[in-house]
């Protein structure tokens, strides 16, 4: 409670300066992330044009890689910044229901039998992959609104159970989807050179950003985060909202989760969307939005998001081995939150008014 | 009073439900998960035969489950005071990692190896604890980042899994306590003992000396303040943030120890080691009656919750649904039901308030 109650006065204080701020940290983060490969290695931003397997012509690059694989952490950074802000916790479900609806996919296409043909037209798998997902977004998120459960530990059941169901389905069989046509949504359309999963990220910020500009969703949302009891007194129904944003979550997990099983053209339960909990909640925080609920900034979020690919990228480009990464975004994570916390928060500011204008990069 | 003015109302109710519903929360949440451990043993003996039957498998949940109950005793303490820890697991396979490569890479001794997964249990705890207390973020965030800085750290030590062939450490591992006086016949008709390891051994000693501390030391008796109600323990005197850091402390410190005896039963280090640890270290906290908002819980429910969830594992590969999926999701399903429980709990409990 204390904590909450100091992140509110804190956002009363300066709402002005922190909206303003807030699109100044990824953004920083960013040019600091893309100095440092300037420097150790300028043909980083390098971006060419080869040809993919089937004689496409497409772009690559590590620039690209970054927007690709970006993709599906800025659809999961939308559901999760809801989640956040409503309810004040994460959830880190998120990979496990990723293998949810990528084995929920390959199940409807592949048959019972596990054929290489498509059985059903891709449009009807997501589909039932969609509605999979909220449903065990409804899950949650009962438990959280509902049953008064804290949201990481209510989605620390599906972290756990998640990956086992996802292999229940397909009885723990590996379908391969043999169809081209499977594999275009994650990689490339026939003659476009920019990778597929980039599109369908911008068409999920462009849905986004109308329900944002066009429906109460994040008044309501924020409204809830920051004080329950009184978005109630003022007609809003709180566990309602928080039940929604799991549900939402739940949506954005089934998009990832298509790219996710297009790229490969099958699926691997305990490996797919490895960790990619922590890096959701990694573009959240790194968005400046407070992990304890209340105002959130979706665009500093989705850019978040691409930062933290950016330095996973830039980890891999050094040899980071992959499952050492967790690691050194561990660090990044700790550093990030200590930084924000308002003890910290108030020794900095002291700090930049001895020293004036000159430290502003650190504080970021 | 409350209890008081419930026991009025309820003169007509049977005696035995009458004295369920004045029990606290924590006798009441315990008394659930004995009746729940005792109920699914005596169905594994009735239906699932044979095994269940001697001695033997009993000790042998607790020799397969020692570092589990640590790990657990130290949730517990955590819970208690508020908080929660999920980088048990990780830290439990980097002390065995650790300790396997410091055995048979640097020649290490078995006393140096024990220092070692002391100390990685200490630097995570003082860390987290220091985070987590005295900057005020969220234990939930801290401990996750644990856990991946945890399993990174793993492959970074040494990226290959291997077993442990140091000659002091494999006399350590092999070495059985026997218990007088309990045992079964064999096959060949003569009577052996049954025993347990070091490991249990270690695990039992730390749940005797829990108990105590949370009965009647200071600490234990602030640990239940600050949990239940953080204002009123700092309106009380109580140190607040030294009590939620102490618990961190003891929890890393039996993260590390149980990383050890984890290490003693597997004598192997690999990175893929403890997956899922945190979950069922959290799982038997709260299947032992430990509150996730804190202030409710014991050491003894936990003891029973971590058997509880061995039962489960026995029960479920003996019925021949032996895929390791099914473990996870009936684990997941008993944590979703002990959750809705405690939910209800609460509700019942705000209730009382209100009259």
């Amino acid at each position: 409670m204390s904590k909450n109650e100091g992140k509110r006065l804190d956002t009363q204080a300066m709402p002005a300066k922190r909206f303003n701020k807030q699109l100044l940290i990824p953004l920083a983060a960013l040019a600091a992330l893309a100095l440092f490969n300037l420097i150790v290695d300028p043909s980083f931003f390098k971006i060419s044009i080869g040809e993919n397997s089937a004689g496409d012509p497409v772009l690559s690059g590590y620039l690209i890689t970054i927007l690709d694989y970006g993709s599906e952490l800025a659809i999961l950074a939308i559901g999760m910044t809801l989640v956040t802000a409503a309810s004040g916790g994460q959830d880190i479900s998120v990979g496990a229901g990723i293998a949810i609806a990528g084995s929920v996919i390959l199940r409807v296409v592949c048959g019972s039998e596990g054929s290489t043909e498509m059985q059903a037209p891709l449009i009807v798998a997501f589909l039932i992959a969609c509605v999979v997902s909220m449903l065990f977004g409804a899950f949650n998120g009962t438990l959280v609104a509902y049953f008064k459960i804290q949201p990481m530990v209510a989605t620390l059941i599906l972290f756990t159970a998640g990956r086992s169901i996802a292999a229940w389905i397909n009885n723990n069989e590996l379908p391969t989807v043999a169809d081209p046509s499977f594999a275009y949504f994650g990689g490339f359309f026939p003659g476009v050179p920019i990778p597929s999963p980039f599109f369908i990220a911008v068409a999920c910020m462009i849905i986004i950003a109308l329900v944002l500009k066009f429906t109460n969703l994040g008044l309501y949302t924020q409204a809830v985060g920051i004080n329950g009891s009184s978005s109630r007194l003022n007609g809003i129904n709180p566990e309602f909202i928080k039940f929604l944003s799991f549900v939402i979550l739940g949506l954005c997990v089934a998009v990832a989760g298509f790219i996710k099983v297009s790229r490969l053209s099958t699926i691997n339960y305990s490996v797919i969307a490895k960790d990619i909990e922590m890096d959701a909640i990694l573009a959240v925080a790194l968005g400046g939005n407070a992990l304890s609920g209340g105002k959130f900034n979706m665009t500093a979020s989705i850019l978040g998001a691409y930062v933290i690919q950016f330095l996973t990228t830039t980890l891999y480009k050094m040899d980071v081995q992959s499952s050492a990464l967790s690691a050194y975004k561990a660090i990044v994570v700790i550093a990030l939150v200590v930084l924000s916390t308002p003890v910290v928060r108030s020794y900095i500011s002291k700090f930049i008014k001895m020293i004036k204008p000159k430290k502003q990069e650190e504080v970021v | 009073m409350f209890a008081a003015m419930t026991n009025n109302e309820k003169t007509r109710a049977p005696k035995l439900t009458d004295r369920f519903r004045n029990l606290n929360d924590t006798g009441m949440l315990l008394t659930i998960t004995i009746i729940v451990f005792f109920a699914m043993y005596i169905f594994a003996i009735l239906f699932l035969g044979e095994g269940f039957r001697t001695p033997q498998t009993f000790f042998n949940l607790l020799n397969t489950n020692g570092a589990l109950l640590i790990t657990s005793c130290g949730l517990c303490v955590v819970m208690i005071a508020g908080g929660i820890d999920i980088s048990v697991g990780g830290v439990v396979a980097l002390v065995s990692m650790s300790c396997a490569v410091y055995l048979d890479y640097h020649d290490g001794s078995v006393l140096g190896s024990i220092g070692i997964a002391v100390g990685i249990g200490l630097a995570f705890g003082l860390v987290q604890g220091f985070l987590v207390a005295y900057l005020d973020i969220q234990p939930f965030i801290v401990t996750l980042a644990g856990m991946f800085f945890a399993r990174g750290m793993i492959t970074i030590v040494h990226d290959a899994p291997f077993n442990v062939a140091h000659e002091g450490f494999q006399t350590l591992k092999n070495t059985r306590v026997e218990i007088p006086g309990v045992g079964s016949v064999n096959k060949l008709g003569v009577f052996v003992n049954s025993y347990v390891e070091i490991g249990v051994v270690v695990a039992v000693l730390i749940v005797v000396i829990l108990f105590f501390v949370l009965r009647w030391s200071k600490l234990g008796r602030s640990l239940y303040a600050v949990g239940g109600n953080r204002q009123s323990a700092l309106m009380l005197g109580i140190n607040v943030k030294r009590t939620v850091f102490l618990s961190h402390v003891i929890c890393g410190l039996l993260a590390g120890i149980g990383g050890f005896v984890y290490f003693l039963h597997v004598g192997s280090g690999s990175a893929s080691h403890a997956m899922g640890m945190e979950m069922n270290a959290i799982a038997s906290a709260i299947i032992g009656g430990t509150m996730l908002t804190g202030g409710v819980g014991s050491i003894v429910g936990t003891l029973f919750g971590v058997l509880s969830l061995a039962v489960i594992q026995n029960i479920v590969s003996s019925a021949g649904l032996d895929q390791a999926w099914w473990t996870g999701i009936t684990i997941a399903a008993m944590l979703c039901l002990f959750l809705v429980i405690q939910s209800i709990v609460m509700a019942r409990k705000k209730k009382m308030m209100k009259k």
